[in-house]
């Protein structure tokens, strides 16, 4: 199998629909001759041309806007936000727009487009350039919301949500873009809400999302040192969640720990431990343990990003917590 | 100092006042024509006057008037192909029905049914947003898909005097300048944004100016005047077509209605200009022009009317035959494909409800 980076998965996979479906085209900030600020879009001017790889002015509420539009006259548009901070100037067009117009349709309108950003920190980039938003998205029934870790999962997933009918919003890691992979040869599709089992284990489960995920098997690796056997969880895209796959895991250990970069209050995160007591209450040796950002903005100054923001150690030591309680708490 | 606009300085009118100002003509549009948009306006009229007394009577929810707005709606609409997308706001609520939409489906929307949830695809008339302007941005976006599918067709976005002070109107139509998406922007300046004036919304001394900034031709507009509304939009539809962009037209007029039914204005309006207005409204106006031009007989007057006043009877009745929604609807039509929870929820339903299905 190749080796390829998250970074060229994602280019992979919009190429490859562009090359077979003329439907299929990208707009978004300087994503044509400059290939995008993350790189991703590198080359596809060149292969696509302008119509198709399609520069647009700085309006983050006309491009997801005139994506919702293109897609309602039956293309299937990708539309690039430079930042997930920028999101919020597209809000509008997220919640009220894409998100509804099938159903204030009757369910007889059609809304495929996907909506693709990145974020991250670890990078010290500062308050409005690194968030991790996709709690807020989790909340809107209408969208999908996909976040993969890994070159293969973002390659397959995002193929598979360009030709999705309903509205995708699709989450990149900005720290995993040159994290490298095997794929299959050709595209394999993966469909939207199944998990995936990282790292099968025994005594707990950690069920991680994007840059925590290689967090959660770093940490698993420690653990294995002191005897304990993790599991890793990966749920991949977030809406639909995968409750099945994520409650079975949880049934098999008994334990359970939840890590996300996002900010812990209200996060993604209290969900999950939501859905675990109220489907395997009885499974449960130990309280749910959530790991996450403090909720602060996220500071500029690297010692302060670093103490706000989640690492490996952090897992770490709630999986200890967690084993470190018997049944009878 | 405001830019004066590049457009005409002042109104664009074809329609005289019988008096003093004489009537002017469009090129190219036959008798049967004008009596054909004669029967829009009514129709158009004798929905809004109707709902107004469905509302009253309980039989629908808040409504949006537009009363003296028809001109616009039906001038406009008349200049378009049936491939072209309408893209309303709340104000042009009922324009499908120039587009073969049953009263019927529009009586159900302001009565909250889910009868009233019409395919946008089947009228191409899009589904209609509360919040202002947003609406632009998916009618550029459309119009230039249909121009990267090869396609013929265009796309016209109604919005009010208020909505120019979004920030969506402004994306939407500078996406569409440099896009040279096959857009017409129809600014229906009504003087009001429920109880806000134009002179608190902008101090633009014309809102067609704005198209100055945009790189797009705007002109001004009798939004009272049928035929004067329906020229201009021919016009942007022809330049549209011939892959020259979109076109702002600002149509002008005074909201001599209430905003909506919730809504009483006499706290903020000028009752004395309403008053004025009422005298020379759109529909009367139009009427006038088709019997000095003496192609509009009594008779024909009286069954337009009568056939307006049978389709808004029927509407209404059977609107009113629909059975209640079934709740579970709401379980069916956010997604094409529901994620599995939503089929638990579903079932969940069906099991409290009894185990009738749905």
């Amino acid at each position: 199998m190749p080796e390829i980076t998250y970074r060229e998965a994602v280019r992979d996979a919009m190429s490859e629909a562009m090359r077979r479906d003329g439907d299929v085209f990208i707009m978004g900030e300087d994503i044509a001759e400059m290939g995008g600020s993350m790189g991703v879009t590198q080359g596809m001017l060149q292969e696509f041309g302008p119509e198709r790889v399609r520069n647009t002015p700085i309006s983050e509420m006309a491009i997801v806007g005139a994506g919702v539009g293109a897609a309602m006259a039956g293309m299937r548009p990708i539309v690039e936000i430079m930042y997930q901070d920028f999101t919020t100037l597209a809000m509008e067009q997220l919640v009220n727009q894409a998100a509804k117009h099938r159903y204030m349709s009757g369910g007889q309108l059609k809304v495929p487009l996907t909506v693709r950003t990145q974020g991250g920190a670890g990078w010290s980039p500062g308050a409005q350039h690194a968030q991790q938003l996709e709690a807020w998205f989790v909340h809107v029934p209408g969208l999908k919301v996909v976040f993969p870790s890994t070159p293969e999962d973002v390659r397959g997933l995002l193929f598979r949500s360009i030709y999705d009918d309903n509205p995708v919003v699709f989450f990149e890691h900005r720290t995993l873009y040159g994290i490298k992979g095997e794929v299959p040869a050709e595209i394999e599709p993966i469909e939207l809400g199944q998990g995936r089992i990282h790292r099968e284990g025994e005594d707990v489960t950690v069920v991680a999302t994007g840059r925590l995920v290689h967090e959660a098997l770093a940490a698993a690796a420690d653990a294995e040192k002191d005897g304990i056997s993790v599991e890793v969880f990966d749920p991949r895209t977030l809406l639909p969640l995968d409750e099945e796959g994520l409650v079975s895991s949880v049934k098999k250990t008994n334990r359970c720990v939840v890590a996300h970069e996002a900010i812990v209050r209200m996060g993604f995160g209290a969900e999950v431990a939501a859905l675990v007591q109220e489907r395997a209450f009885d499974y449960l040796d130990a309280p749910v343990e959530r790991v996450g950002a403090r909720f602060s903005p996220l500071p500029f100054a690297p010692v302060m990003e670093a103490y706000v923001i989640p690492h490996e150690e952090d897992v770490l030591a709630a999986i200890k917590r967690t084993v470190g309680r018997n049944g009878n708490g | 100092m405001a830019q004066v606009a590049a457009a005409e300085p002042e109104l664009r009118r074809v329609i005289g006042d019988g008096e003093t100002v004489a009537d002017g003509e469009v090129d190219g549009l036959s008798e049967a024509d004008l009596v054909a948009l004669y029967r829009d306006l009514v129709l158009l009229r004798t929905y809004d006057e109707r709902s107004v007394v469905y509302h009253r009577q309980g039989r629908i929810g808040t409504y949006a008037i537009f009363w003296n707005h028809e001109a616009m709606q039906a001038g406009a609409a008349f200049a378009l192909g049936d491939d072209d997308w309408i893209f309303p706001s709340y104000r042009e609520s009922a324009i499908g029905l120039l587009r073969g939409m049953p009263a019927e489906t529009i009586l159900s929307w302001w009565r909250g049914h889910p009868a009233g949830w019409w395919n946008p695809a089947d009228y191409n008339v899009a589904s209609i947003s509360v919040p202002i302007a947003t609406h632009v941005p998916h009618a550029a976006g459309l119009a230039w898909g249909k121009k990267l599918r090869g396609e013929d067709a265009c796309a016209i976005a109604f919005f009010g005097d208020g909505a120019t002070s979004e920030g969506a109107f402004h994306e939407g139509a500078n996406f569409a300048a440099v896009m040279r998406a096959p857009l017409v922007l129809l600014c229906n300046n009504n003087g009001w944004a429920i109880s806000t004036p134009l002179s608190a919304q902008t101090r633009a001394e014309a809102l067609v100016d704005k198209a100055v900034g945009y790189g797009m031709p705007g002109t001004r507009v009798d939004g009272a005047d049928v035929l004067a509304v329906y020229e201009a939009t021919r016009e942007a539809v022809e330049r549209a077509r011939g892959g020259e962009g979109p076109s702002f037209i600002e149509a002008v007029t005074y909201r001599t209605a209430p905003h909506a039914t919730a809504d009483d204005p006499r706290v903020y309006i000028d009752l004395e200009r309403v008053e004025a207005e009422k005298k020379r409204e759109c529909v009367g106006r139009y009427e006038g022009y088709l019997r000095r031009l003496g192609v509009l007989s009594d008779e024909a007057v009286e069954e337009i009317r009568g056939d307006a006043a049978d389709v808004m009877r029927t509407g209404i009745g059977a609107a009113e035959a629909e059975s209640p929604a079934d709740i579970g609807l709401v379980f069916e039509h956010a997604y094409v494909d529901p994620p599995p929870s939503l089929a638990a929820d579903l079932a969940d339903l069906r099991r409290i409800l009894g185990g009738s299905s749905g």
